[in-house]
């Protein structure tokens, strides 16, 4: 029970003050500008850009200062502010084909057109502490090769040739749009992918690796995994035509799943599907793989009662903002709740202390 | 005035002032000998387009998550239309995106080609490179060791 409550406004006051203070921090420390966190902290920028659900990296960048670094609380303002927009209209699908890849790499195949880039990666760090960045200076300049100007095929493109991989087939079919209408369930793949897009990384982290630890097992491979700058277009409609209106980078994953086959599917090879905002790989890959794990359905596998099959369960919780708000709500005042608590509670244990008395007494 | 403008050729140019950086677009547009007054026809303003991914690359459509844009349209003195849609928020942008997107259908036309679109393509492209370069240069060489078994 929610009841209005009176007063507080000059301690809140105060501590907004104050809040507005801490987040300075001492000011004989120079201040962090929106180009610093942009350029410097930009994974961070592409965390809240993702689960903000809203691809703006200078927004981001405010956002991340004004929650002092607290990417949950960053989201949220993304999120808040996503919502004073208006809708402008929708892109044409994205083209990933088309990606100009920083990086990509296969698990699969060793020898694909293209090769194994490995981009601006931590994979091979020694994961040491270097105390060289606590000091300030230049990185040495990146070494550079004849660039690569043509399309970077998918990998899965070549097993499909053989149709030993489960097919996508094209539509256009209009998807569902989770911010207009609520998710109910059960629900369809596009809903699914949207929600887990834009879901808490750890939340979604921690599913994909309850399937790798046994719960609804199905045998992941990294099939692709590409990281690069993809345009947007969109139709005009005082134009009559589609123009680009932006370039975003991209994070996409396929996994290729083992896949005994069922009652309805012959014995092939399956898939689970990763497409995030920025260079968010964790993300992606952890995506793939509980997309993978939610398809039980359409794949005629058994419903093995994990976690990460529940669509429900998965989809209903991944949000965090969703998930904080409601967490964080019980702090706020509860009084009146708790008074008809107390109550209760002083009410029973008379009634039990008066119980045993009589019982004594007999 | 106004000339018959091909939609890829129009196309082209709006992409690219789409995706231009704000200071740099002002900066070269200053390098025109003169700049029309025009009326606002929408005066510019921010919104969200949803941007749609497909499953497994090439299947259904699904939507991704919005991203920023800003769009104007005004009409030049002699009467031609412009429009503008930029990426983020700047309405500046926005302006000077549809400011050269009428004059590029007037006969101020080749001025704007040579002073703003081949100067900002030519450095879109040498960014790519740039790039491409980099991720390059981190392609894997695999090679077999010897065994050294004979």
């Amino acid at each position: 029970m929610y009841v209005a409550v009176k007063g507080g406004e000059r301690a809140i006051d105060n501590a907004h003050a104050w809040l507005a203070e801490e987040r300075r921090g001492d000011p004989s420390v120079a201040e962090l500008s929106l180009a610093q966190i942009r350029e410097q902290l930009k994974l961070a920028v592409n965390r809240v850009m993702a689960e903000g659900s809203l691809y703006d990296p200078d927004l981001a960048a405010l956002a991340i200062k004004q929650s002092r670094g607290d990417l949950i609380e960053a989201i949220f303002l993304m999120r808040a502010y996503r919502t004073t927009l208006p809708r402008f209209g929708t892109s044409r699908p994205v083209e990933t084909a088309d990606m100009a890849c920083d990086r990509r790499v296969s698990a699969t195949f060793k020898d694909v057109p293209g090769g194994q880039v490995l981009g601006p990666t931590f994979d091979y760090t020694h994961r040491l502490l270097d105390f060289k960045l606590a000091a300030e200076g230049a990185p040495t300049e990146a070494p550079t090769a004849p660039p690569r100007r043509e399309p970077t095929p998918h990998v899965t493109s070549f097993l499909r040739g053989e149709d030993i991989i489960q097919d996508e087939p094209a539509s256009d079919a209009t998807p569902r749009d989770i911010t207009r209408e609520p998710v109910s369930f059960p629900t369809d793949r596009a809903a699914r992918l949207q929600t887990l897009t834009r879901g808490d990384e750890g939340f979604i982290l921690g599913m994909a690796y309850s399937t790798q630890r046994g719960y609804a097992r199905n045998h992941a491979f990294v099939g692709e995994l590409r990281i690069g700058m993809v345009p947007v277009e969109m139709e005009i409609p005082e134009l009559g035509f589609a123009i680009e209106i932006g370039e975003i980078e991209l994070t996409e994953c396929e996994t290729v799943n083992q896949f005994k086959g069922s009652k309805t599917e012959p014995p092939q090879f399956t898939r689970g599907y990763g497409l995030v905002f920025g260079q968010t790989e964790r993300k992606a890959i952890a995506m793939a793989l509980v997309d993978r794990a939610l398809r039980w359905k359409e794949l005629g596998e058994d419903n093995v009662g994990a976690a990460a099959q529940d669509e429900e369960f998965v989809l209903s919780h991944c949000d965090n903002i969703q998930a904080t708000g409601f967490l964080e709500h019980i702090k706020l005042p509860h009084y009146v709740d708790f008074q008809s608590e107390l109550e209760l509670v002083r009410k029973l244990r008379r009634e039990a202390e008066a119980g045993q008395a009589r019982k004594a007494a007999e | 005035m106004t000339q018959e403008i091909s939609p890829q050729a129009r196309k082209g140019w709006m992409s690219l002032l789409a995706t231009a950086d704000e200071a740099r677009l002002a900066a070269l547009f200053d390098t025109l000998d003169a700049a029309p007054d025009h009326d606002w026809l929408r005066a510019p303003e921010t919104g969200g387009v949803m941007v749609r991914g497909r499953t497994g690359a090439t299947g259904a459509p699904f939507n991704l998550g919005e991203m920023t844009v800003t769009r104007c349209t005004l009409k030049i003195a002699g009467g031609t239309v412009g429009h503008g849609y930029v990426q983020g928020r700047s309405k500046r942008q926005a302006e000077l995106a549809a400011k050269l997107d009428a004059m590029l259908q007037t006969d101020a036309a080749p001025e704007v080609q040579d002073k703003v679109l081949a100067p900002l393509r030519h450095e879109k492209s040498t960014a790519r490179d740039a790039r491409a370069a980099k991720a390059a240069a981190t392609k894997v060489d695999f090679f077999t060791m010897v065994r050294g078994e004979d």
